[in-house]
């Protein structure tokens, strides 16, 4: 399976460089057909969207909501509830803008110790704005959602529960089950941010209990600078559209202008309609594989990771130490060593990690450290880019320490 | 990449001269970088336009700490045009030229000037100075 996966994806083919690439939270590699898909577009199709009637541009805008009903059809959703944006933090900062403008001062927001800035700033700015109070669910030194008192966090004055579907720093996956049963008890809306659980199968989002769900194209194996927004319907027709423009109105006169329904009131101006393309062929090629066999392939990387660290003297693992409830998303710090001296030596001997805060400031306050080093695993990484890694992990103590 | 983690490199950092802070009325400026949080604190005390002394504390990388510690070095005592001059220096060396004679102590960080995203971790303690000297007047 793991030959054809990496048969897959271009950067394999003739590499540049020596690369395990292990960078895959931040970043994961393109797929073939997702360039092919973009690259076919603006070869043959490469029209603007929703305006020209000639058969080019009706092909564009076929290929664009094509990608919309593709993408749709893997979240479990209807189509007219996915909105493109232009990644995770463009589909939070939508939500807060568009549903927090909805809010009174005193009304609260919970978000989660273990979350991104992209799911804690703009919930921040809603608070200067509205004077709506922002509630923090903490961690445990273990590196999950401490839910033990959840009841007291989430009070009847709680709207909105935005926490992170999966840890980028930890790995760990959310008990979304019981916040969204926690929200529901208030009459609270729940968002995930699902940067790094899209990528890991077709979903059904309503059945999880989500009214929001924002994920970025670049972590699922698509183009960057592009991600989705769903909403449910019946929310996203009360918010107002954090952009002005073409393509967002239905009638627009100098005395007032109405807005288009959702997805379109959203996504303002000429859109990135080859990136829409790419991401919609990456998800059809996820949907295409044995998604359990792909999981369970990191998962059996994740556990080698681990355990191998564990025998490396001076590394202490930063999160959860088992396999239950984790994605391949490993944190860990050496003896106090700066994450980018780390990094950086890891880097010259060809392998890729990320190495700081992860923009998760408070989550490196909360546990009391300057940074770690993130080790992320991806369906193309292969066991030895694993013990590569490991291997050179030693080299980076016996020079730093 | 020449390796930037040379043994030079490594002493300097590990060595941490000058390390520490100053009693009022020294002025004490702290400076992050965001990107790697890396953060340095330097404490200086002024006798007119010479630098009477000065001290630093750096949480950050090896690369921050040793750049700390050669800058620290050579300031103890010199008139505030030096700072300038080294500056000047480190900026030169960032920059793939070779080393000012009069600053040869900044030549381990030569390889540094290839890895442009870590060139703030070297700069960071310069910036630091800069901005203590300018709260001191």
């Amino acid at each position: 399976m793991i030959a054809s996966i990496r048969a897959d994806f271009p950067f394999l083919d003739a590499p540049v460089e020596t690369l395990s690439y292990l960078d895959n939270a931040s970043t994961t590699q393109i797929l073939r057909t997702a360039l092919q898909a973009m690259e076919a577009f603006e070869r043959d199709s490469r029209a603007n969207v929703h305006r020209s009637v000639y058969p080019r541009a009706e092909r564009a805008t076929l290929l664009y909501e094509g990608a919309r009903d593709r993408i749709a059809a893997y979240l479990g959703v209807p189509s007219d509830e996915v909105v493109f944006t232009s990644g995770t933090t463009g589909g939070i900062n939508l939500v807060a803008h568009g549903f927090g403008n909805r809010l009174s001062a005193g009304d609260e927001i919970v978000v989660s110790a273990l979350d991104h800035h992209a799911n804690i700033v703009p919930w921040q700015m809603l608070a200067q704005r509205r004077g709506v109070v922002v509630k923090v669910i903490p961690v445990t030194s273990g590196g999950r959602l401490d839910l033990r008192g959840l009841d007291q966090i989430v009070t009847h004055r709680c709207r909105m529960i935005a926490v992170t579907h999966a840890s980028n720093v930890t790995g760990a996956i959310t008990d979304v089950a019981t916040i969204a049963s926690a929200a529901r008890a208030v009459g609270a809306k729940l968002l995930l941010d699902g940067a790094q659980s899209a990528r890991h199968g077709p979903m059904d989002l309503p059945g999880l209990g989500a009214d929001f769900y924002a994920f970025s194209s670049h972590k699922c194996f698509g183009p960057t600078g592009f991600g989705v927004l769903w909403g449910r319907r019946a929310l996203l027709t009360e918010m107002d559209p954090l952009m002005g423009g073409g393509d967002m109105i239905r009638r627009v006169t100098f005395e007032g202008t109405t807005y288009a329904d959702p997805p379109h009131r959203f996504e303002a101006g000429t859109p990135p309609i080859a990136a829409a393309i790419g991401l919609g062929a990456a998800m059809d090629w996820i949907a295409a594989q044995d998604v359990d066999a792909m999981n369970a392939h990191e998962d059996a990387l994740t556990h080698r990771l681990i355990n191998g660290l564990r025998r490396i003297q001076n590394v202490r693992i930063i999160g959860p130490q088992d396999d239950q409830d984790r994605l391949g998303v490993v944190s860990f710090d050496l003896d106090g060593a700066h994450p980018h001296d780390v990094c950086q030596i890891l880097g010259m001997a060809g392998v890729a990690l990320r190495g700081g805060h992860h923009c998760a400031q408070p989550l490196m306050d909360a546990l009391d450290l300057m940074g770690t080093n993130r080790i992320s695993t991806a369906p193309y990484t292969t066991a030895e880019d694993i013990d590569r890694c490991l291997a050179a992990i030693s080299e980076a103590a016996r020079k730093l320490l | 990449m020449t390796d930037l983690y040379q043994d030079a490199l490594m002493a300097l950092a590990k060595d941490a001269a000058n390390a520490g802070s100053l009693p009022p009325p020294a002025v004490s400026v702290m400076r992050d970088n965001p990107l790697c949080g890396d953060r340095v604190t330097i404490d200086v005390s002024r006798d007119g336009e010479r630098i009477a002394d000065v001290k630093h504390k750096v949480r950050g990388c090896v690369l921050c700490r040793a750049a700390a510690s050669a800058l620290t070095a050579i300031l103890i005592g010199a008139p505030k045009s030096k700072a300038d001059a080294a500056r000047i220096a480190i900026d030169a060396v960032l920059a793939g030229k070779a080393p000012d004679p009069a600053f040869e102590s900044f030549s381990v960080f030569a390889p540094v000037a290839a890895a442009r995203s870590r060139h703030t971790c070297v700069l960071l303690p310069f910036d630091a100075l800069e901005a203590a000297w300018a709260e001191s007047t």
